[in-house]
């Protein structure tokens, strides 16, 4: 299969990036100054991310499509107004995670952003739960920026005016150049930023304007170690079709309404586990040192007993050291427990430590 | 007088005597991207021409670090350890990883000088 390119690729490449292969696209996983000042101007000033790999799939409907996606989703889509969005899942009757998703309500239907590597299947399974019943289109004519970091808003303001009306995980439509964007405020890194899309003919100048403004634009590799310093997860890595959101200790976005009532795809599961715990967790994991636990590194308690797996691992720049995300059995998830992480043949010690390592900045907007 | 001469993994070692100083070239710093560990091998231990010698992990991946020589480990770059980013910065003077005392000035004659290695590198790509 042919690799493909986003809109932006002529401009990563006049910035010098390094290009990898990541679900089918070739991405930018870098430009010339590197991951960590990449990852620093991002905590301090603004950094753009193309995203347009990922999914962005518009389903048209009213009522009776909220009441469907009702029964697809663990969220409370009837009380979601206009212009939110919510995280959440897509399961099967396991509730295993297919994908984790952003779902916003538009006045004539739904947009769902979706992971790359996850959107041609996510687009199967929902046809196929909807019984094909709603206009449904994952949108290639659209590209998809993130600006990121304190100076975003004042940035993203300075070309697109009004966007400081947004709270955290709302969006509205804006006008660039006479053409009409979708605006939400919301992202992946732990700092305050937005999520723009736009038709793929005027990406390319948008995001030159950004960055005539002071923005830059940052690589798949920064964009990694500011998910993971943020504590989010990453999905084919901390999620997957063998654990559930409930493992993935990720409960807080599913909505407490839905908990009571279920009928949702996987609910009796999510309810049972709600009420009796699972036998793994999530956590974060800090070792001890400079000592780097990547992926699948193996975790083992006090007395050598394996007790679970690293699901990602790097060194964060902002905290200045080494920052993990695993699973571990339910008994050692607690705060502050020693645990032993092997790497290349020796045990070295690490804690469980309270998500995130960098604390968040999300700004609440004017109103 | 010293004399420096280079591996195809992209090691330089500076000789003086029968001490040899090792490290990662530029052209091994670029291919990497910010580094942020080092493992080093102990002071005391042998280590055999193109074997293991160390790790040296970026922000994306480990990588295996290799003698181009062997010898017996007289010393090891601490500072290094303790700032990782000092390999990106200054990586073929500064930013040495380990010394050893040279088991077979022999072997030398496999590595390449600096011209063919700058040719060897540059065709390498990346």
């Amino acid at each position: 299969m042919e690799i493909k390119k986003t809109s932006l690729h002529k401009l990563h490449n006049d910035h010098h990036a390094k290009f990898v292969e990541f679900a089918g696209y070739e991405m930018p996983i870098q430009y010339k100054k590197g991951i960590i000042e990449e990852h620093k101007f991002t905590r301090s000033n603004s950094g753009i991310f193309d995203v347009s790999h990922m999914g962005q799939l518009f389903i048209y409907g009213n009522e009776d499509l909220t009441n469907d996606l009702e029964k697809i989703f663990p969220l409370d889509l009837k009380n979601l107004k206009q212009n939110s969005s919510k995280y959440t899942f897509l399961m099967n009757d396991k509730a295993g995670i297919y994908d984790d998703l952003i779902i916003t309500k538009l006045k004539e239907g739904y947009l769902i952003i979706l992971n790359a590597a996850c959107k041609d299947n996510d687009l199967k399974i929902l046809t196929k739960l909807l019984n094909n019943k709603y206009k449904m289109i994952l949108d290639e004519q659209k590209s998809l920026i993130a600006i990121q970091g304190p100076k975003s808003a004042e940035i993203l303001n300075s070309v697109i005016s009004g966007i400081n009306e947004l709270s955290f995980m709302t969006g509205n439509w804006f006008n660039y150049k006479d053409q009409k964007t979708y605006i939400t405020r919301s992202g992946y890194t732990g700092e305050d930023g937005f999520e723009i899309s736009i038709t793929n003919r005027f990406i390319e100048d948008l995001t030159k304007k950004l960055i005539e403004n002071g923005a830059q634009l940052i690589g798949l590799g920064a964009r990694d170690t500011l998910r993971l310093e943020a504590g989010l997860c990453l999905y084919g890595h901390e999620l997957d079709i063998n654990k559930t959101p409930i493992e993935a200790n990720l409960k807080w976005a599913i909505s407490k309404e839905r908990i009571l009532k279920g009928g949702f795809v996987g609910s009796d599961i999510i309810v049972n586990q709600i009420k009796d715990g699972t036998k793994q967790i999530r956590v974060g994991v800090k070792p001890e040192g400079r000592l780097i636990a990547r992926e699948k590194t193996k975790i083992y308690d006090e007395e050598d007993k394996l007790i679970g797996e690293i699901t990602s691992g790097t060194f964060g720049p902002s905290v200045n050291g080494p920052v993990a995300i695993g699973y571990v059995q339910k008994q050692y998830s607690k705060k502050d427990t020693k645990i032993f992480l092997e790497v290349r043949g020796k045990k070295h010690p690490a804690n469980i430590f309270g998500l995130p390592f960098y604390k968040k900045s999300y700004v609440k907007g004017d109103n | 007088m010293s004399e420096v001469k280079y591996s195809k993994e992209h090691e330089w070692i500076k000789i003086e005597g029968d001490v040899g100083t090792i490290g990662i070239t530029q052209h091994a710093t670029e291919m990497l991207g910010d580094i942020v560990f080092v493992e080093l091998p102990d002071v005391g231990a042998s280590v055999e021409k193109d074997g293991n010698a160390g790790v040296v992990e970026s922000t994306k991946a480990a990588s295996d670090v290799y003698t181009p020589i062997s010898g017996e480990v007289m010393e090891n770059n601490q500072a290094i350890v303790d700032d990782p980013g000092k390999i990106n910065s200054d990586p073929e003077n500064e930013a040495w990883f380990f010394k050893l005392k040279i088991k077979d000035k022999n072997e030398l004659d496999t590595l390449m000088n600096k011209e063919e290695y700058d040719k060897f590198a540059k065709e390498s790509g990346n």
